[in-house]
């Protein structure tokens, strides 16, 4: 069973597919601009020192993000082992 | 006869625009704003063909909304303007997003033609582009690039005077949206057509695209028209609340979402790609650099390179060009008389204008390695790794590049500093920085650091130099934690950036972007401070002394000429007043000589007081050869050099007493009732006021002030001596000084820069706050360090 997560929750490296993108206004155009549209497979690339911004892989790019704006995201993952 | 055209170069930040527009256009580049916005508009002009191209960089942007300042230019620009052509620089390794940009361009329909760039970072990725299925399924015409190593570039311009030989129609291409958006589409089309006040100059479908997008300028296009305005509001909202319910989506969201199904549906036949290593060698790169440990300690130890960097490569050009105005200054000033016009000439313009430009190649160098960082991508980095800290501050990760550009790694230029704050897109983000900037260490602190540390922190100097660093940067982030808590409050805006691929800069890059800067940094000195060191010399020189303070100082000087020729060891050998004048020129000429070339004192070696002059310099200045001294001549010697002692002493006090009755030692002593409680006297008062005009001159003006005659800004191993060994001198006051200087008012230069960026009202505020904090800082150092016991 796959589950939905946000991105936050993400671990580094992981990988996944957006659900969806709930934000709105410039925010929303913001991430839509960059790509981060329904069914766009991504993947956690890494964390900055303090663990926030995090740094995603999308389409060919390195793209980064506040943890904040990355709660808009919700991602489609494989479950993790226990 | 040569037909003109004119180009547009559009695409996304980081696709190779700018090195494709430098590729095509060489140095002939031409820089401004766009009207009544900070957002710069540069452009070119090349001659292919007979064609007369002018090409125009448009800002990078990633899309054609109308959010940011820089899609509301390159927008604008389009319709407004109408090039003959748009030409979207395209990553070819990253063509999906690019292409979101071009979908844009088709919408608004303007004549295109895509440069795919960067087709050797996408080959050695493993990505085969079909040009000619890319082409055919755009409807564009296609042309790979490489700008870096210019390949392509002749295809290129063959093929835009090709396209510009045809008619050139705007044709709009509006995609399907899905049957909802679709519908609501083609009933705004219909309002706006029908609406007499529509704009010729848009398609009214992509008007009507606008609109549904919630495009603020596009909306506020249709407002003078209230029933039309209405209609597409009620419209608007139907379609909000469907597809909402529906789709649980907002309108702008679907349009976008079909956008890049479309490319999608475009790059899937067109593109094919080889099993690509999971981690190209940018992302391996990363890994390492933006590691949670490594990453820090990587950063700082670049920062720590190119700090030192900076000053060793610059140190001999430094002292060349202090040099080259020092020698500029004395023959200027031999050619002309003495008087106002030569002290005009000489310590106002010279020292002033030639203190500025003496630092070029400090500040060109630090540029050079900014440009490094930039282009090479890894001030991405910089700004990814710390912009949780600044965030804390109230201040954005993009904000780290202004505040290096203003001096953060020591020795930048805070204008460059202030104009690099563009970047930030939050108004409020962006004051903030833009306030802060000047509190970063600029070249034109160096100096007085340097004299002040020279003279009372000899011992661990270089640490000193780098705690100062760090408190500028201390002082900068907690200021900007005020400005953001208080009159500038508001939540900080995403961080929403791409982390552009590593690349190695190119040599031409770097070159143009250094030069950008260092050339903002040096018109300062042309301009305002050439203007502006007149004013502020005027205020050190007049009115000056009174006609009969001056001649009680003349006739202290003649009767101490008459005291010093009638003594008994002198009388013998200086028989009057004109022997006297020759051994005051023979003594200056061997004191020249001596510092400057020792070997040519020999051919002075025959004149029949040569001992006595030996003998006198090495009292005042202390012996150079010991050993060999010339008993005979010490009797003379010391009554000459009392004698030179006393007049420059007397000089000292004419110098003083003019400099207290001037304008600005009228203001300075006036000053001194508020600066007394930081240790400030009337000369350091007047001395801060040089360094209004660039702090550059602080150090000049000092040594003017505490009666050192004129000092080359090169010279401040003099003042600082001289300042040691003054007792008001303490190392707390000098301490506190550094402080002052570091915080109090930004030059005139750069609220300038101020004004330009911002408004009137910011220049205000900054004078005041910059005034308030140096204050309250210097008065707790001060005070606290005197009660305490320290450096006093």
């Amino acid at each position: 069973m796959k589950k939905i997560i946000r991105m936050r929750e993400m671990a580094d490296n992981q990988a996944g597919t957006i659900k969806k993108v709930s934000a709105t206004g410039e925010m929303g155009r913001r991430l839509r601009e960059m790509g981060l549209v329904p069914d766009t497979p991504i993947q956690i690339q890494g964390r900055a020192p303090l663990k926030d911004p995090v740094a995603i892989k999308v389409r060919d790019f390195v793209l980064t993000l506040r943890n904040r704006e990355a709660d808009n995201i919700l991602v489609e993952v494989e479950p993790s082992e226990p | 006869m040569t037909k003109k055209l004119t180009i547009a170069l559009a695409g996304n930040p980081n696709s190779g625009k700018t090195t494709l527009f430098n590729a095509i256009t060489g140095a002939r580049q031409h820089i401004a704003n766009y009207p009544g916005v900070t957002v710069e508009k540069k452009s070119g002009r090349v001659i292919h063909q007979g064609y007369d191209i002018e090409v125009v960089d448009l800002p990078g942007t990633y899309s054609l909304t109308a959010y940011s300042m820089e899609e509301i230019v390159a927008r604008d620009f389009l319709v407004k303007e109408r090039p003959d052509l748009v030409v979207d620089i395209v990553d070819a390794s990253n063509l999906d997003r690019n292409l979101y940009l071009t979908m844009q361009f088709k919408e608004l329909g303007v004549p295109l033609l895509i440069a795919l760039n960067m087709m050797d970072e996408a080959a050695s990725r493993g990505i085969a582009i079909d040009l000619e299925a890319l082409s055919r399924m755009l409807g564009v015409a296609v042309v790979p690039t490489v700008a870096r190593s210019n390949q392509g570039i002749g295809d290129l311009l063959n093929k835009v005077v090709e396209l510009a030989e045809k008619p050139k129609e705007w044709n709009p291409g509006i995609l399907s949206y899905g049957r909802d958006v679709d519908q609501s589409l083609q009933d705004i089309e219909t309002v706006i057509r029908r609406s007499r006040t529509y704009d010729k100059n848009y398609s009214p479908g992509w008007l009507a695209l606008k609109c549904l997008e919630g495009d603020r300028q596009i909306l506020s296009l249709i407002q003078s028209d209230e029933a039309a305005s209405r209609e597409i509001e009620a419209i608007r909202t139907k379609v909000y609340k469907h597809t909402m319910n529906t789709l649980e989506e907002e309108p702008e969201g679907i349009i976008a979402d079909h956008r890049y199904g479309f490319i999608a549906g475009i790059t899937k036949k067109a593109v094919k790609r080889k099993i690509e290593s999971r981690l190209n060698v940018s992302d391996r790169i990363d890994k390492v650099l933006t590691n949670r440990i490594v990453g820090p300690l990587v950063m700082l130890a670049i920062l720590y390179v190119i700090y030192e960097f900076t000053f060793w490569a610059t140190k001999t050009p430094v002292e060349f060009m202090e040099n080259f105005f020092g020698g500029v200054r004395q023959v200027v000033a031999g050619f002309l008389p003495e008087g106002n016009l030569r002290s005009l000439i000489v310590s106002g313009i010279i020292d002033g204008v030639g203190g500025v430009l003496g630092f070029v190649p400090l500040i060109m160098f630090m540029f050079l390695a900014i440009a490094v960082l930039e282009d090479s991508g890894y001030m991405a980095r910089i700004a990814f790794m710390l912009d949780r800290v600044l965030r804390w501050f109230g201040l954005h990760g993009n904000s780290v590049m202004a505040l290096l550009i203003g001096g953060g790694i020591s020795g930048g230029c805070a204008v460059p500093g202030i104009m690099a704050t563009r970047t930030l897109r939050d108004p409020k983000e962006r004051i903030a920085t833009l306030l802060v900037v000047p509190f970063m260490n600029c070249g034109a602190k160096l100096p007085i650091f340097g004299m002040l540390t020279a003279a009372f922190f000899s011992t661990d100097q270089a640490r000193m130099l780098f705690a100062f660093t760090l408190l500028s940067w201390g002082f900068a982030l907690l200021a900007a934690k005020l400005i953001r808590s208080t009159v500038l409050k508001g939540p900080t805006t995403p961080f929403v950036m791409e982390l552009p691929p590593y690349r190695m800069p190119t040599i031409r890059g770097l070159l143009i972007h250094a030069w950008e800067r260092t050339w903002q940094y040096m018109k300062k000195a042309g301009t305002i401070i050439l203007g502006v060191s007149i004013v502020l010399w005027a205020m050190m020189t007049f009115p000056g002394l009174s006609r009969e303070e001056s001649k009680r100082f003349e006739n202290e000087r003649l009767r101490m000429k008459a005291n010093f020729l009638a003594l008994p060891e002198v009388r013998g050998q200086v028989r009057n007043e004109s022997a006297l004048a020759d051994l005051d020129k023979f003594f200056s000429e061997y004191r020249k000589g001596a510092k400057k070339d020792p070997s040519s004192l020999k051919k002075l070696a025959d004149q029949p007081l040569w001992p006595v002059v030996q003998e006198t310099l090495a009292l005042i200045e202390g012996p150079r050869e010991p050993g060999k001294r010339e008993h005979s001549a010490l009797p003379l010697a010391s009554a000459y050099a009392e004698y030179r002692q006393k007049g420059m002493e007397i000089s000292n006090r004419q110098n003083e007493a003019a400099l207290q009755n001037t304008v600005a030692g009228r203001l300075g002593r006036l000053l001194e009732r508020v600066t007394g409680a930081i240790g400030f006297d009337y000369r350091i008062n007047v001395a801060l006021m040089g360094g209004f005009v660039a702090k550059e001159v602080i150090v000049s003006t000092l040594g003017t002030a505490y009666s050192l005659g004129s000092v080359d800004a090169g010279e401040s191993s003099l003042v600082s001596g001289k300042l040691r060994r003054d007792p008001r001198w303490t190392p707390l006051r000098a301490f506190t000084l550094i402080l002052f200087t570091m915080l109090y008012v930004p030059c005139f230069a750069t609220l300038v820069v101020i004004r330009k960026e911002s408004s009137l009202k910011w220049v205000g505020f900054s004078v005041a706050f910059n005034l308030v904090v140096a204050y309250a800082i210097s008065f707790a150092v001060y005070q606290g360090g005197k009660a305490l016991g320290f450096g006093v």
